[in-house]
């Protein structure tokens, strides 16, 4: 059996890790054949681009050589595909290589984009990249006072970021002795101040005893930077010193071009974690169109079932698993406690105050990354 | 998009029903219908009344069963 992992980043690696420990007797035998392409030979631990727009992360830090964390009997190779042949079970890379598959695996994620909304991408700060988060960290070591707005695109990675960026925000101006000059606004483009509505009725609170400004019903129409001013669809607009986007996104071009997905986003059944006419195609993290968290847990919890369906599929010609919708979000309070939240499709959140430990366990779990992207977590 | 597209968001709770209406706003035309499936309750407020703020309209809001059937037309 062929089997293909398209995409390098956290899914695609715990899946092809994986898989590798579950069929590495195979593997040997020369019954499975498991290659994994990717378009880089680095991987980043994107969740630490927070750390890092704050100053508590360098970028060496949440990168590693890929082929550090893959499984032995795994043929990584960096050589992105162009073109998907789903029909004929192949697929041809951007150097012209053609890899036939029995079963395909695609985690190929999704990117910020900015051409949807004028002057943001100028105009703001956003940890959502390499080098935006870097760029965040000086100009908030540089920032002497003002008018601070946090707006948010749709449809973004990490919901629980924007919650977490205002509060540490808060808390890095307080640290810097000039919270009394910093005027915290924050935006958010529905009705309450995060769509988990758990996560709104304990955060209100808390954005009120630090004095934070909320808006919601902003979905940000553009920038005029020459003005310093956020104009919403909503007809409202937000003064701004310093403007701290998290950026919308949208599923990788390759997707889209190969007719695979509007905007990027396959369509995936949301149990099966398979792409919609083709149950030999897996699909999972951001790359799929599911209305669930586009987040590092949800590619983790979805990556062990089609580990062990492949393994399955093998073993007995059927998959044994379905994915329960199953989501582990960290929420960093300030810089100094944390708190969770897990739900499902079933199940909502229910939050916790937010304690030092949870934040020490949020801490550790950002060295122990590189453990689970290798599945051994 | 010519034709009506359904959005299920059903038992998702984030992004949510709301947020996943806004992403397909964004790339609908002007004119296209959209129906949301939803079985949060708070979604029968929550859209009629972003809809109103940002000028689209309301076709129709009903539950069947379980279920929150909310159909919108984009109007610019």
């Amino acid at each position: 059996m062929r089997i293909l992992v398209v995409g390098g980043g956290m899914g695609g690696t715990i899946v092809a890790n994986n898989v590798a420990r579950r069929m590495s007797k195979e593997i040997r035998q020369g019954k499975v054949e498991l290659t994994m392409l990717s378009a880089t030979d680095q991987h980043w631990y994107q969740p630490g681009l927070l750390y890092v727009a704050f100053g508590k992360m360098a970028l060496n830090d949440i990168c590693r050589d890929q082929s550090t964390l893959l499984e032995p009997g795994i043929k990584f190779f960096v050589d992105p595909v162009e073109e998907f042949e789903l029909n004929e079970n192949r697929v041809r890379t951007k150097s012209g290589v053609v890899h036939d598959f029995d079963l395909l695996v695609i985690a190929t994620g999704c990117e910020a984009i900015y051409d949807e909304v004028p002057g943001l991408e100028k105009a703001s700060e956003t940890p959502y990249t390499k080098h935006g988060a870097v760029k965040m960290f000086k100009r908030l070591r540089e920032f002497e006072g003002g008018k601070v707005a946090i707006v948010v695109g749709v449809p973004h990675k990490c919901p629980i970021a924007p919650i977490e960026i205002t509060f540490m925000l808060h808390e890095f101006f307080e640290k810097r002795g000039i919270r009394d000059k910093v005027q915290l606004q924050y935006t958010y483009p529905i009705a309450r101040i995060h769509n988990i509505e758990n996560i709104a009725k304990w955060a209100v609170p808390e954005f009120e005893r630090m004095q934070i400004d909320y808006e919601t019903f902003f979905n940000i129409k553009e920038v005029d930077i020459d003005n310093k001013v956020v104009h919403s669809e909503e007809g409202t607009e937000k003064e701004y010193d310093l403007l701290v986007a998290v950026p919308p996104h949208r599923g990788m071009p390759v997707i889209e071009e190969n007719g695979m997905g509007d905007d990027g986003w396959i369509p995936t059944d949301r149990y099966k974690l398979t792409m919609d006419g083709h149950d030999n195609v897996f699909v999972l993290g951001d790359t799929t169109n599911l209305p669930i968290s586009k987040t590092g847990s949800t590619a983790h919890f979805e990556s062990e079932v089609i580990g062990e369906n492949i393994a399955s599929i093998f073993r007995t010609g059927s998959a044994t698993r379905e994915y329960d919708g199953k989501v582990y979000c960290f929420i960093e309070a300030d810089q100094d406690r944390a708190t969770n939240a897990c739900f499902n499709y079933i199940d909502p959140p229910e939050i916790k105050a937010p304690t030092k430990s949870m934040h020490m366990l949020k801490m550790s779990y950002n060295q122990w990354y590189w453990s689970s992207a290798r599945g051994l977590l | 998009m010519s034709e009506t597209t359904v959005i299920d968001a059903c038992n998702t709770f984030c992004p949510g029903p709301l947020m996943e209406l806004i992403g397909f706003m964004k790339r609908a035309d002007v004119g296209d219908e959209l129906e949301l499936l939803s079985t949060d309750q708070g979604s029968a407020t929550d859209v009629p009344a972003w809809i109103a703020k940002v000028g689209h309209e309301m076709i129709s809001s009903e539950k069947v069963g379980d279920i929150w059937h909310l159909k919108v037309r984009k109007m610019k």
